[in-house]
């Protein structure tokens, strides 16, 4: 956190030293809020890891208000973002496009929950087997002996 | 003069925790009960040793001492005294020194309450927080000398950022220390127990004090820092999910992992592998932080440390402690036993899932957040994760994690009754289910508010639900003081930390539902924002200690009635020429009303205004976990120590 | 419990995953903090999208006050006689003063540099020019900043060589110092002379 701010400090004090201009939002509250969703999107690409949305940078100020000129001509979210995309390639999109270099960061979520019940099933079974390996009887005095124990 | 005391005393507490390393260590192995007896002393040397070097450097800092580098570069004669003591942490070179104070603090804690642990245990455990204090201390006299010395010496130091010149910020730091640090120990239970090769439920119930405590001071340190982020940067958010960040969260949620399954090795002597795993990540984490904050390998920060030296040295420190650790518990994990036998639905079942999705939270976090490094590298990729990535990716496992946290209290150990339970809950749901569409009532169509309300209602009432239960208020109320006050206080401490999970999402459900406004507005001139009217006054000049300022005075009305007059400023500091936003906020706990002063113009000036619901609501139930936490701490079965008899007699 | 039937076959690989994993990320750590020293791994460089394209459409007026050409994207299709620096600037940025004695010393050794001046002043502009000379050809005035997003600026000084053929070939952001002219831009240059 603090190191963060170190470092934005010194790439993009302008942030720290204004708001924003009322000017350049849009008089039409549900297309400003799509302009905000979009510029969630996007990465103000000098004061690093913060979205356009949050920094006062001079280049974010700029992709603000160009995002809301598009907005405000009619073209829809995808569009804008594609537009923006295009111009500044993956680094500007705070949410990764699926490419072959991002598959495993995607597939992560799936990834971790399969491996885990894997695990846990693989360990299970093999736990429940070795209870097996004991006779039946045996099993039962075993599964007593454990309750007991609690 | 002072500073060389300092320096040396580095130098002494290397060499006493390097003494506390081996000695202890051979007479563990050896079962030499001399050597062993030595970890005790050597501990509280070292602590000595550390706390006179930290005193020094306060000391530096406080006269102001201008032939210390480390000053110079970080303070000014005209500075406030707290933010003095402060700025001696708040370097890379200070906050190094106060990690190995509080590391050695917890060495001297073990040896100093440690008394009823088995000798040999308690000699590894010692051992261990020697080596890894041997090795930092190391660090800092190699590589960054918090007592190097300027010569001439200027007239007066340089100054500290002043955005860190914030009471918020000064305890920021040696809270998540504490947290970090704390995993420490729980790391060097678990070498010990491998090294031992045994690990019983004496040993969870000494692991989960210490996890506990951890777990709760990263709580605080967590939470403060972005308490701090949302008051100090002015743009109302509070987490952004930067790697730096991230960093923190990672010990937090495999923590708060391994808090769960210390109770099952405690109760039921299970899953004990796992554990000992969990254990050695917590700390690994904590490490991975500090490596990735001062190596400059990541793209957030850079001015901490850019000196590659220092990352290849704390990489080396990173690799021999855990890919250590990871090796001996390849090695010996084995010998640790197996797993109990339970069923899927059971307390342990419970606590096993809460286990899958906090880890798989853990490494969605840390994937994505090392991901651009590894692409750049492997790939040639550049490529950036932020916060739309991460909402998108946990929430997944966040929901279900949410709805097995009312569950799981209200399951049996071995074999639970779901139905049972879910009978137990049905009055949860309901009120979950009514809060989400209330919300969508007032508030319109918001989904995720709606489903943060409903899951705030499911987790706070489930707790209640959870002590009702266990207290059986509705089945025999008249008893149910009495057994409320027999009631463990770890019962109470885990209800209470899952409520607090539950006010924390209130909080961020009410953020979900924030409004503001951005206007130019002249004096006498009002805008309307939440139902409110917030007129700008005026804008003046003030002085303070250190700054000079521009401070806008805003009243906000409701109606003819005065809410609150809010005084947003914009200060300057004339050493270090810069600039910072100062916001004025408003809080009934129930709502923040929060105002920023921009760029003046016409006489008038600019402010962008905020209405966050329940944006508090945030950081108590951070503060709420954490005395959860506490509370659990403060447990009788916990503050009295493992009795070791109970060591002799675990199955062999 | 389980203490009790010796285990049979225990499945270590599974123990050794962590290992394993932990073992990867310091590999790839060390690989970083090496790349950080040659300056193969930039964690805050952006490659430019722009790269073997050519230039985006524009057609930017000239800075008034100063007797150069304006500068459109026809100025920079190819055939070209030789490669070309086109370079962002501003008179705000202090960066550029470092930087312009190389662009001097380039125009001197006769290769075409133009300039697009970024949001500025046209007095300001045209003064930086006569305090430091003037290495430009052309030199168009993007005072909107418009067109500097369509090449993917994202920050002052900011540098594209392109080649014969008007594919851009290399972007450079932050000054060009004397020691990025020699070690970076000089081998360029002669590869695609």
């Amino acid at each position: 956190m603090t190191r963060w701010l170190f470092f934005c400090l010194l790439l993009a004090l302008p942030a720290w030293a204004a708001v924003g201009d009322p000017n350049e939002r849009l008089p039409d509250p549900a297309k400003e809020a799509i302009a905000r969703e979009i510029g969630r999107e996007l990465r103000c690409l000098v004061c690093q890891n913060q979205s356009i949305e949050d920094s006062d940078a001079q280049l974010a100020r700029d992709l603000r208000r160009l995002v809301r000129e598009r907005v405000a001509a009619g073209e829809d979210s995808a569009a804008v973002i594609r537009f923006v995309h295009q111009r500044y390639g993956d680094f500007v999109l705070l949410r990764p496009p699926v490419t072959a270099a991002t598959m495993l960061l995607w597939a992560t979520p799936i990834l971790a929950l399969g491996g885990g019940i894997a695990v846990i099933m693989l360990r299970r079974r093999r736990a429940l087997a070795e209870a097996a390996a004991l006779s039946p009887e045996e099993a039962r005095r075993l599964a007593e002996l454990d309750r007991g124990a609690a | 003069m002072i500073g060389e005391l300092g320096h040396f005393a580095l130098a002494l507490g290397c060499i006493l925790a390097l003494a506390q390393a081996i000695l202890p260590l051979i007479g563990a192995h050896r079962r030499d009960a001399r050597l062993m007896a030595l970890a005790s002393p050597l501990a509280g040397a070292q602590l000595i040793a550390i706390a006179s070097a930290f005193g020094a450097l306060l000391w530096a800092f406080a006269v102001n001492d201008t032939t210390v580098s480390n000053v110079v570069l970080n303070s000014h004669s005209q500075k406030p005294l707290l933010y003095k003591f402060s700025g001696a942490w708040g370097n890379h070179e200070g906050s190094m020194v106060l990690w190995v104070l509080i590391l050695a603090l917890c060495g001297g804690a073990v040896a100093g309450f440690g008394r009823d642990l088995p000798s040999a245990l308690q000699a590894r455990v010692i051992g261990i927080l020697g080596l890894i204090a041997a090795g930092f201390l190391g660090f800092i006299i190699f590589t960054s000398n918090p007592f190097e010395r300027v010569w001439p010496p200027p007239m007066d130091g340089q100054g500290l950022n002043p955005i860190l010149q914030d009471p918020g910020l000064a305890f920021h730091p040696p809270m998540l220390y504490l947290g970090y640090v704390g995993y420490a120990v729980t790391f060097a239970f678990a070498v010990a127990a491998l090294l031992e090769g045994r690990v019983d439920a004496a040993w969870g119930r000494w692991v989960r004090p210490w996890s506990l405590a951890a777990w709760s001071f990263l709580t605080l340190g967590i939470a403060l820092g972005s308490w701090w982020a949302y008051y100090e940067l002015g743009w109302g958010g509070y987490w952004f999910w930067d790697p730096v960040e991230n960093a923190s969260l990672l010990p937090w949620l495999i923590g708060a992992a391994l808090l769960h399954s210390a109770i099952v090795v405690e109760k039921r002597e299970s899953l004990k592998i796992w554990t000992v795993l969990l254990a050695i990540l917590a700390f690994g984490m904590s490490l991975l932080g500090t490596f990735l904050v001062r190596s400059g390998v990541l793209n957030s920060v850079h001015a901490f440390a850019n000196d590659p030296a220092r990352g290849v040295f704390i990489l080396a420190l990173l690799m021999a402690y855990v890919a250590g650790a990871l090796a001996l518990f390849a090695w010996r994990a084995p010998k640790l036993g197996g797993t109990g036998i339970f069923a899927p639905l059971s307390r342990e079942g419970g606590l096993v899932l809460n286990n899958l999705l906090l880890c798989s939270i853990a490494a969605v976090v840390l994937v994505g957040t090392l991901w651009p490094m590894f692409a750049d590298i492997l790939f040639g990729a550049k490529i950036s994760v932020g916060a739309p990535f991460f909402n998108a990716a946990t929430a997944p496992l966040a929901i279900p994690l949410v709805a097995a946290m009312a569950l799981g209290p209200m399951l049996a150990w071995k074999r639970a009754d779901l139905a049972g339970a879910l009978q137990r809950l049905w009055w949860v749901g309901a009120l979950a289910v009514a809060s989400a569409f209330l919300t969508l009532l007032v508030a319109g169509y918001h989904v995720w508010p709606a489903l943060g309300f409903a899951a705030a209602a499911w987790l706070i009432f489930g707790a209640a639900a959870d002590i009702l239960d266990r207290i059986a208020a509705f089945r025999r109320p008249s008893q149910a003081w009495n057994r409320a006050r027999g009631l463990p206080r770890a019962a109470w401490g885990g209800a209470i930390a899952h409520a607090g999970v539950g006010v924390m999402f209130a909080g961020l459900a009410g953020m979900g539902l924030a409004t503001d406004a951005l206007v130019a507005l002249k004096p006498g001139e009002a805008t309307r924002l939440a139902g409110y009217e917030w007129r700008l006054e005026r804008i003046r000049d003030v002085q303070g200690p250190n700054w000079s300022a521009r401070r806008a005075t805003v009243t906000v009305l409701d109606g003819a009635r005065v809410v609150t007059v809010l005084e947003p400023e914009k200060r300057f500091f004339p050493v270090g020429r810069m600039n910072t936003t100062e916001a004025a906020i408003h809080t009934n706990a129930l709502r923040d009303l929060y105002a920023v002063l921009g760029d003046e113009r016409d006489g008038g000036g600019v402010l962008r205004l905020h209405h966050n619901p329940l944006a508090p609501w945030i950081w108590f139930g951070a503060v709420i976990m954490a005395l959860g936490g506490g509370l659990s701490l403060s447990d009788r079965r916990v503050r009295v120590s493992a009795p070791s008899r109970k060591a002799a007699t675990a199955p062999a | 419990m389980s203490d009790i039937t010796p285990p049979k076959r225990p499945r270590r690989w599974m123990l050794y995953a962590p290992l394993g994993l932990a073992a990867a990320a310091g590999a790839g750590f060390y690989a970083m903090l090496q790349g950080l020293q040659d300056g193969s791994y930039d964690p805050r460089g952006v490659p430019s999208v722009l790269l073997g394209k050519p230039v985006p459409d524009f057609s930017l007026p000239a800075l008034e006050g100063v007797d150069l050409p304006a500068l459109a994207a026809a100025d920079l299709r190819g055939p070209l006689p030789g490669p070309v620096l086109v370079n962002f600037w501003a008179s705000w940025c202090a960066p550029c003063i470092i930087e312009h004695p190389q662009l001097m010393r380039l125009a001197r050794e006769g290769i075409a540099v133009h300039g697009i001046n970024y949001k500025d002043r046209v007095m300001e502009a045209g003064a930086f020019l006569q305090r430091h000379g003037n290495p430009y050809r052309r030199l168009g005035r993007d005072e909107p900043g418009r067109i500097a997003i369509d090449w993917g600026v994202y920050g002052v000084p900011e540098t594209y060589l392109l080649d014969r053929q008007g594919m851009i070939r290399w972007r450079w952001a932050g000054p060009i110092t004397a020691d990025t002219l020699e070690k970076d831009l000089r081998p360029l240059l002669r590869r695609y002379a």
